[in-house]
Order: structure tokens, then sequence, then C-alpha cells
């Protein structure tokens, strides 16, 4: 039997990827078990939106940090995942998301985000593409989109590199704690690991259940849909104060609308189905603001799979009593902090202090009755919401 | 909304057959079809305000008006110029059709939605003036045109003879006829034709014509490169072995402002594939075919599927299988006496497997040749929507690609208008020359639209404060 690994990982999405990717670059001898393709779930199929506007206030400070990976991912990735770094813009159409927009942009400028509120004018200098009908938008420079659908490959050669023992199309039917670290079960037979990462996006509560612990995670499917190539409409990444909008044209000319617009789906069958007055409800808003893409055809729409703990805040650190074992995933906007919040992680499976605190998950296993255990993660977080909303 | 017991997409044989069955059953049955008259690529009908000869008018006319006669004096409710963008559900259908926007919903469905065609590229195979074999038929029939003033017609089948004779027929020149198969094969292929004394007649009417014009056959050649650039100029044809192979043998030039190809035709089942029913690589249906009982139901409830859109048999077959599945949901919905059903589908059982005979040795005449996909030149583009060439494909096969929608992500192939309907099949025999199997390369996970559809159409008319924006997510 060959020796253990140092570190096993279960998931091939964004964050276990990163943690194979820092780890294995440490000298840890690393397996990384992925069901299908690498990252071809949440990591693969989003709308790519690398911003500060659509990210929770508590996770700015990662977000940020995450944005300048992307930016620089020829230098620490080796590998390109078509980002570009561009303009964000935010719009408010009536009062009351004149107000959304102004609370929500004043909380993530105060955690950090470069965002100033602009008028109508200024925003359509920025973008001149945009329609009638802006009351205010919030403008960020610190902004852009990268290719989803590229990650996979980018990742596949930077994890070859590194040296990972990359075993794509390989599910993994549960881990077994044992003497010294971890058998991961395969159809192959078991995997031995000293340590274990779990990092299954949407099926870490299944994953979790290995071990014993029960963490709920909500599925979300969200909805996406491309044109076809067009002549340029738009040079920036647009939103609305809601969020329910994340709109961007592509270099080679698709316009990728999205926002979060839920289809039907679950964590077995995967996002199934797309709901047709969802899909009409976000490409009206997308036309609204740029009235142009009205004249481009609709090509392909999906539906991708996204996670989401009780708080809507990641669950990123050590699995509480079991040494070894750690978890990675369900982070909000997941794809734009992923790969910051993962290499925190690997810091701290590397026995570094990680940079920024993790996201413990103790929080989320405390029973409903006592009080919930400070952490750094409740410690940024905030719900308080405008009353209106 | 309308509320209908069976919808059927397609009105072609297939559908057109299934929607009266269903209909003369006692159903409540909708036939959508994006052409504005029943009738598929076969029965199509002639554009508005075209005169057409009687001599020009063949069995094939006949029976299409005979189609779309039975039904309009059906109970049918037609829904011709129907775009269909959405299924979803158990079932809702969401086309958007001349009166805008328009939903239905049935708890049963039929597709029946017909082929598309296999191309192999080849240098210059983008050029303006090459079209497919299938696509002039459409031209032809569609709006009375020859694909140009001379036209070589080339690649594999009945649909060879089929467009040249109409070529002929409609005044334009054919400079050549380039088939992959030998005289050999069409021996083999003859008793099993003469199953169907009809089209046997047919088309040897259509070799009559083309004698008598005198267009050359070259025999086991291939279309090697299309010259001219901004327009077909010259057709290169060269000798090829029984897989399509080049065999190094003379090439030949001919001069032609048109070219129409085709290699064959391949099930076009996107409803299927986008309602996740489950699939089967069946070389002899023509490629990834739904995995359907003997009356087309498939493996998701209430799902129906016939026609070439089921498997690549043809107009007879198709109407068949569409008169059994449309039995098949009348009796499924509790509407059809066992009794009745099964008389009647017994009888369209029979002279199905009988249609089927002539239907599989066209398909042997007709079947992909993956010597060719070999031959593709690094630089010849494979996807004409992202222009994605051979290199890259090879390229990202080399970087891990190991499954076909894989691959899509590493190269956009398959990600443009057509939605892979174009270099699906190329791109698929090409991973499979890696990864050991058709089946291992797997099929393009159905997305919709159906077709790509204009969002201005979609999205019709409509004020800001009308769209239902969901609650924010949390801050």
């Amino acid at each position: 039997m060959s020796t253990p690994f140092d570190l096993a990982i279960v998931g091939g999405g964004i964050h276990g990827a990163t943690v194979a990717l820092f780890c294995a670059r440490a000298g840890m001898r690393t397996v990384l078990f992925e069901r299908g393709s690498l990252c071809r779930e949440a990591s693969g199929v989003n709308a790519g939106t690398l911003t500060m506007q659509m990210t929770r206030v508590a996770l700015i400070p990662y977000a940020l940090q995450a944005h300048a990976m992307w930016a620089s991912a020829r230098e620490w990735l080796g590998h390109d995942a078509g980002v570009v770094v561009c303009d964000g813009l935010s719009l408010a159409f009536t009062q009351r998301e004149v107000e959304l927009l102004s609370f929500r942009a004043g909380k993530r400028r105060e955690a950090g985000a470069p965002i100033d509120l602009v008028t109508a004018t200024a925003a359509r200098a920025v973008e001149p593409g945009l329609g009638e009908g802006v009351l205010l938008a919030a403008h960020c420079k610190v902004d852009g989109y990268a290719n989803a659908y590229l990650t996979g490959q980018a990742y596949h050669a930077a994890l070859i590199e590194a040296g990972v023992d990359l075993r794509e199309e390989t599910p993994v039917s549960g881990v077994e704690r044992e003497e010294g670290g971890f058998a991961v079960q395969t159809a192959a037979g078991p995997v031995r690991a000293k340590r274990l990462v779990l990092a299954g996006g949407v099926w870490l509560e299944e994953m979790m259940a290995w071990l014993g612990i029960t963490l709920p995670i909500k599925v979300l499917v969200n909805q996406l849909a491309v044109t076809e190539r067009v002549a340029p409409v738009m040079r920036t990444v647009v939103g609305i104060a809601s969020g329910l909008l994340s709109l961007k044209q592509y270099p080679h000319g698709t316009v990728v609308i999205g926002g979060g617009w839920q289809g039907r789906g679950d964590r077995q069958r995967g996002g199934v189905e797309l709901v047709p007055e969802s899909l009409i409800g976000n490409m009206r808003l997308a036309c609204h603001a740029i009235p142009a893409l009205r004249h481009a055809r609709l090509a392909r729409a999906w539906a991708g799979l996204e996670a989401e703990t009780a708080d809507a805040l990641p669950a990123a650190g050590p699995i509480p009593g079991i040494p070894d074992a750690y978890i990675c995933g369900s982070v909000h906007s997941g794809y734009t902090s992923g790969p910051y919040i993962a290499r925190l992680l690997a810091q701290r499976i590397l026995g570094q202090e990680p940079a920024d605190p993790l996201f413990p998950i103790d929080r989320l296993l405390a029973s409903p009755a006592a009080s919930p255990t400070p952490s750094a993660a409740a410690g940024r977080a905030t719900d308080e919401q405008p009353q209106h909303v | 909304m309308m509320q209908a017991d069976l919808i059927v997409i397609g009105a072609g044989p297939a559908g057109a057959a299934a929607a009266l069955a269903a209909s003369e059953a006692g159903l409540l049955v909708v036939l959508l079809d994006e052409d504005a008259s029943p009738g598929g690529q076969v029965y199509r009908a002639p554009p508005a305000g075209l005169s057409v000869a009687p001599d020009t008018r063949g069995a094939d006319e006949r029976a299409g008006d005979a189609l779309r006669e039975a039904v309009a004096a059906s109970a049918v409710v037609w829904k011709g110029g129907a775009r269909v963008w959405s299924i979803s559900g158990a079932f809702r259908v969401d086309a958007v059709t001349a009166a805008g926007s328009e939903s239905f919903t049935a708890p049963r469905l039929v597709a029946a939605t017909g082929a598309h065609e296999r191309l192999v590229p080849f240098p210059g195979w983008t050029t303006p003036g090459v079209i497919g074999l299938a696509a002039a038929t459409i031209l032809l029939k569609s709006q009375g045109m020859v694909p140009g003033r001379r036209t070589v017609v080339a690649g594999c089948g009945p649909l060879l003879a089929a467009v040249a004779a109409k070529i002929v027929a409609g005044g334009g020149a054919v400079a050549a006829i380039i088939d992959l198969s030998g005289p050999g094969d069409w021996l083999k292929a003859l008793p099993a034709m003469a199953s169907r004394p009809d089209l046997l007649r047919q088309g040897l009417g259509w070799a009559l014509k083309l004698g008598a014009a005198c267009v050359p056959v070259l025999f086991r050649h291939t279309v090697t490169a299309v010259s001219g650039g901004e327009a077909c100029e010259a057709v290169t044809v060269a000798p090829v072995d029984a897989e399509g192979r080049p065999t190094g043998g003379r090439s030949r030039v001919f001069a032609a402002d048109a070219l129409a190809i085709g290699h064959g035709l391949v099930p076009g089942s996107e409803i299927p594939k986008l309602l996740r029913a489950e699939h089967r690589f069946e070389p002899e249906a023509g490629g990834w075919a739904p995995v359907r009982d003997a009356f087309g139901r498939c493996s998701v409830a209430g799902l129906y599927t016939v026609g070439d859109g089921a498997a690549v048999a043809g107009a007879e077959p198709a109407r068949l299988s569409g008169r059994l599945a449309g039995l098949a949901a009348a009796q499924d919905a509790g509407r059809l006496p066992a009794h009745v059903s099964a008389r009647e589908a017994g009888e369209a059982r029979a002279a199905l497997d009988k249609a089927l005979v002539f239907a599989g040795a066209i398909n042997r005449l007709m079947r992909a040749r993956p010597a060719m996909v070999e031959e593709i030149a690094k630089d010849t583009v494979i996807c004409r929507c992202e222009d994605v060439r051979r290199g890259e494909i090879e390229a990202a096969i080399s970087a891990g690609a190991r499954e076909i929608n894989q691959l899509k992500h590493f190269t956009r192939c398959g990600m443009g208008p057509c939605q892979g309907r174009m270099c699906g099949e190329t791109a698929a025999t090409l991973l499979a020359r890696h990864v050991g199997s058709r089946e291992a390369a797997g099929y393009w996970t159905g997305r919709p639209p159906l077709r790509p559809v204009p969002l201005a159409d979609l999205l019709g008319e409509f004020d800001y404060g009308d769209i239902p924006v969901p609650n924010p997510a949390p801050l």
C-alpha cells in the first residue's frame, strides 16, 4: 500500500482547488477528489462577476484581497481565467432603490470598498450604454469579471504543475476517521491521508454527515442567461441596488445576464429547471439598464447551484472535535472571494497564522437555545437592514 | 396560459400524426412548429404566392398537402410560427409567436423536432455558397430557389439525388454529384430499398432526370476544399476509401458557385436532453438518441419522442412512430380503451417494422465515417459560431478535457447560437479518439432556448415597476 497523503481534499471547485494548490506548493503530498470535472459546478457556471457591490459587508475585506488575486491570476495561479478589471455601477431607478442603494453602498464603503455615490450624468460618463431613468448610481473602480468557464482549465494546469494528485471523475462515497488520519472511500478503494478538507459546495451537508456532524446547507439555484456575440453595448459591470442584476459584456461579445434569480433544482439533480418568469424578469431588468441589449438574441440559459449557510457567511475553518479535518465553502459571492478564503485555510493547514480570520463553523453547530459562539465571522456580520426593506 | 391534454412540438409527419391520433381519441392537443404551416422538412409547404408547376409536384408535395388538410380539419389547436424557447416543469412550454409570448401547459409532451445535418469540416466549408444538403432542400422547397447557378452536390445518402434532381428541375445546373458511397454500397442497399417500391421509384425518377441532364457522378469521392474566399468559386474533390479517408488518388476541380453538402443526419433530441431524459449512443439511429419504449415513451414521465428527433429513419417511419405515441398518450391519459389502442397500435407497429427495413439500408449509406474527422486539418474551423479550430480542440484535450461539456468550457466550442448542432458531432468524434468512445465523450447538456430568440421579441413592452424583482440578498 502506498504511503498516506499529507492532505486529501474532497471537492474540486475553487475552494478545494485553491487549498490543494497552496498546500501542494508548500510541500504537502496532496490528493484532490472531484466527482465530475474540475470547477464544473458553482465555480464554473456562475456569472463570473468579481464585484464588491454584491458581496456581503462582512466579506468586503476578503473580496478586496481576492479581487487582487483574480487580477494577478497569471502570476500566482500561472494561468489566465479571462479576468477583466473594469468599473462597476449599481443603479437606482426608484426612490426606494435610491434609499436602498445609499444604505448598502454606505455600509460597504465603511467596510472598505471604494464605492462612491454618483449622479446619473456621472454614471453615464462611466457607462455610455445606460438607459434612461437612473436616479442615482454607486460607482466602484474595483470591479470586473472572469470567464467562469475557464476556471477549471486554469486550475487544472496549475494543480498538475504543483504536483497535486488530481482525481477527476472520482466520486467519494464516505470518509472514515482512523489512526493517524482519514480513509477516503472511492470506487477504487480507500485512499489514506493525514489531513482532510471537505470543500463540496452544496454537497457539504452530506459530507459533514460522513463525520457525524449536522450542518444544514441551503441550496440556491441561480439562473443565468447569455446572448450571442454582439457589437459592444457596454464596458462596465452593471447591477442594481437590490443586487438582483449582474450584467457585463465579454471581450468576445456575449453578454451574461445574472443576479441570483432563482430556478428550480436541488443537490441531487442539479439546477435542472429554469423558471420562465424569472428569466424574463432578469432579462427585462438587463434591457432596462442597457437598452441596446434588446437587439441581441438569447443564445443560452442555465442554472447553477450555490451553497449558503444559515447565516449566509462562510464555512471555512477546522471542523470542531475532529483534529486535522477542515471545511471550506458556502462563501456568499464565492466566486469573487473564494480564492482568498481558501488561501487563508491553506495557511492554517500549513501551521501559519492566517492573514485574516477564518469563519469557523462552531457558530452554526451550536444548539438553537445556546447563545451564538462569538467568532470573527459574527463580529464582522451585520444583518441590519433599512426599515423599508 | 392555455391548458391542454397534450402538447406536440414539431409538425412534420411524426408530430402531426401524434397530434391527430391523440386528438381523434378525444385529447385536447396543441401542435406547435416554428414554420408557418405544418409539414416539416420533407413535406414542407411551398411559399405563399409561389405557383408551382403541376408536373414538379411529386408524392412528397401531395403527402404534405394531405397532412396540412388533415391538421386543418381536425380539432388540433395549431400554433404556427411559434419559436419555443423554454420547456419547464411537467410540462410548461413557452413560445414566442406573432401574438408575443404564449405559454401552454399539459401533463404530456411529444417532442417531434426532426434531425439536423452532420457536416464534416474541410478547408473552405464556411465559404458563402456552401450549404447543407438539408438546407438546400429547405431553400428549394420553401423559397423555390436553387442554391446557385452551378452547384456541386456532395456527401452521402438519398438526399444527394433528391437535391440534385430538384436543382435540375428548378433550372439550375449541377456540376457533379460527389458520393462518399460506391456503386456497390448502393447495390447492397437495393433489396431493402425494394421494400418501398414507391420510394425506389422516386429515386429512379431522380436518377433518370440526372442522367438526362448528363450530371457526372463520382462515387467514392469527397470534397477536400472549396476555394474562392468571399464566395464559392471552385470545389476540389478526391477519391476516398469506404471509410471516407482520401486514398491519395488524383484530385479534380469543379467550377461552381455553390456547394450543397451533407454527411448524414443526427437526431435532434434537444427537448429530451433539456428535460434530462436518459440517452444512449445508437450509431444506427444517427447518434445520441433518447432511450424510449416501442411507443416513444422516454425515461421522463409524460414525455414521448418520435420521428427523426428520436432516431433517424425518414418520413414514413416518423409518421408511424408519431401515431404510436399519439395513441399511447391517449391511452396513458385514460381516454382510449386498451383494446382499441392495442389493435390500432398493432397495425401501426407492423407497418413501422416494415418501413424500418428501408430506413436501415439508407442509414447505412448515411453512416458516420470517423476517418473523415481524423483527416481534418489543424487550422480548419470546427465551430463556426465561435471560430474554434481543430488545433484548439486538440490542445484542450491535451490540457485535460475528458468530456464534451468540459471541452466546451475549455474552448467555447458549441457555445454559439447553433448551440453545438453544427460542431457537436465533429468535436465529440475528435474527443472520442482520446477517451475511447462516444459514450465516454458524452453529449452537450440541454439548455434553453431551443433556438436563439431576440430579447425584444421575448420581453415585449414593459414598465420597470412591473418587473417582479425579488427581495435583496442579505447585506
